[in-house]
């Protein structure tokens, strides 16, 4: 079982990957943005599945704050890539 | 019993993980930004929500099971909302916030 | 095995794309997958307060960071176009890169067998210290001094950024202004996500003194919430000449020196702790110290002020 969820995570980890090399391989801003939520759900994946794997509990709680930094830097990569909505006095 | 348990949790972890391949397949062979995106949120909440069912069938504890469904609602949670902030800069229109 | 091998090739690429990245924005995302892939290797090598700590501030928040940067920069590339580093210039820095890399490679793989460690002595005194959590004793118990240095150089960083505003800004309000849309979807995201965000903050700090968690990433995950609130308009940040602002920020530093100017009194020696009391008296230190860093990422992501405070 362990080794089979230890596997599960590597698999994740490996579309997640995939997608990543053909994302960052174009240059628009919006793939990029992408990137941040990709990497985001498939870490929480892999961290869940190595907690149970490799009995480390704590790596939920790891999983608990990705999932709200990498909410986080999506705003903050949206709100960077759209410059001149913002006006500065 | 716990045979049962454990080919559950085989079958929902290979489903959550063919889920993110269908995803990254997505992600890499549809033509446009939107329907990538589309691609990218909804098959990638879909298979980490497998996995968290098939990680619940191997926890002890109503703690750890309440802490894990936690995890994946707050995932979805995050997730659905920054996409439809994504959703609105990838649109040809731009950002209107 | 097979999962780390591939764990550590793909950090390596991870790490070798955001060098080679032609475009700043590009090289922060390299950034930030290479500090999520850094806390799956932690979580890997059974650390997982320090896989917390990275994917909390390592990746998320110090990349926020660099891409403020990069943005500021990106305003500037007209006058800097041309004059690019000279070649060897880049191979004197890549030289000395590769030569500290090989010199930590060495000094790692020549340990002992088995290596030195101090994990005896700290379990075996982990009851006088009231916590459950080995690495919390270390950073608030047994070498609180360094985790003292450490808030007070975030704050003298702080300060740093501050004084990079032009003179008639000083004091004034970091960042830009932030239109609120009240249909917006920003506006929703924040006001969903932020509340449940502190809930996680304040817990992540709580458990720390038993479980992987404490105060660093406690106050980089209320920070987060807090940018995320003044990105969507519905709060615009305060001015960093208000009062109440600059007593958050020392609070912390001035609650910790003062409890360790006590510790002479108390046990002996700065920052000592009598043993009946220690867990209460890192517990006081601990709380304010958490709001203090919070709010001192939170300017930091923020910047320089921007704007003048008299409207």
């Amino acid at each position: 079982m362990a080794n089979f969820l230890l596997a599960a995570a590597g698999f994740v980890m490996a579309t997640v990957a995939l997608a990543l090399v053909r994302i960052l391989r174009r240059p628009a801003a919006a793939e990029r943005i992408m990137a941040a939520q990709l990497l985001g759900t498939g870490g929480i994946a892999a961290l869940l599945l190595l907690a149970e794997a490799t009995g480390v509990p704590a790596a939920v709680d790891v999983a608990l704050v990705l999932a709200l930094l990498a909410a986080f830097v999506s705003v903050a990569f949206v709100k960077s890539a759209d410059r001149p909505e913002a006006d500065a006095k | 019993m716990s045979l049962v348990r454990d080919a559950l949790t085989i079958l929902a972890v290979c489903a959550g993980a063919f889920f993110f391949l269908a995803g990254t397949v997505g992600l890499l062979r549809f033509p446009d930004a939107l329907s990538r995106l589309h691609a990218l949120t909804k098959a990638d909440n879909l298979g980490l929500g497998l996995i968290v069912l098939g990680l619940l069938l191997q926890t002890e504890g109503a703690f750890s099971a309440l802490r894990l469904i936690s995890v994946w609602l707050l995932g979805l949670l995050a997730g659905a909302t920054v996409t439809q902030l994504i959703a609105r800069a990838v649109h040809p229109g731009g950002l209107h916030d | 095995m097979v999962f780390d091998a591939g764990l550590a090739v793909l950090v390596l690429g991870v790490a070798a794309w955001t060098i080679v990245a032609r475009d700043t924005f590009a090289a922060v995302v390299g950034f930030i997958a290479y500090g999520l892939l850094l806390a799956l290797v932690w979580v890997r090598l059974a650390a997982p307060d320090v896989a917390l700590t990275e994917a909390a501030i390592g990746s998320g928040l110090t990349g926020v960071l660099l891409l403020g940067a990069s943005t500021r920069v990106r305003r500037t590339k007209n006058l800097t176009a041309g004059k690019e580093p000279a070649a060897a210039l880049r191979l004197a820095a890549i030289g000395l890169c590769v030569m500290v890399s090989a010199a930590i490679a060495v000094l790692v793989l020549l340990l002992p067998e088995p290596a030195p460690t101090l994990a005896a002595p700290v379990a075996a005194n982990l009851a006088a210290t009231g916590l459950g959590n080995p690495v919390t004793a270390v950073l608030m118990a047994y070498r609180a001094i360094d985790t003292l240095l450490e808030v007070v150089v975030l704050l003298l960083a702080l300060l740093g950024v501050w004084s990079l505003a032009p003179d008639r800004l000083w004091g004034g309000v970091p960042g830009l202004h932030y239109r609120a849309d009240p249909d917006g979807i920003l506006t929703f995201d924040a006001q969903l996500l932020v509340p449940i965000g502190i809930l996680v903050g304040i817990h992540i700090f709580w458990v720390g003194s038993v479980a992987p968690g404490g105060e660093f990433q406690g106050a980089t995950i209320l920070a987060a919430m807090w940018i995320l609130t003044t990105l969507s308009g519905l709060v615009d940040a305060p001015a960093v000449s208000r009062r109440w602002l600059r007593l958050l920020l020392i609070a912390g530093p001035a609650v910790f020196v003062g409890i360790g100017l006590a510790g002479f009194a108390m046990a002996g020696a700065f920052l000592a702790y009598p043993m009946d009391h220690a867990k209460l008296l890192i517990l006081t230190i601990e709380v304010p110290v958490t709001l203090s860093i919070a709010a001192m990422l939170a300017l930091l992501v923020a910047g320089p002020p921007q704007r003048s405070s008299h409207r």
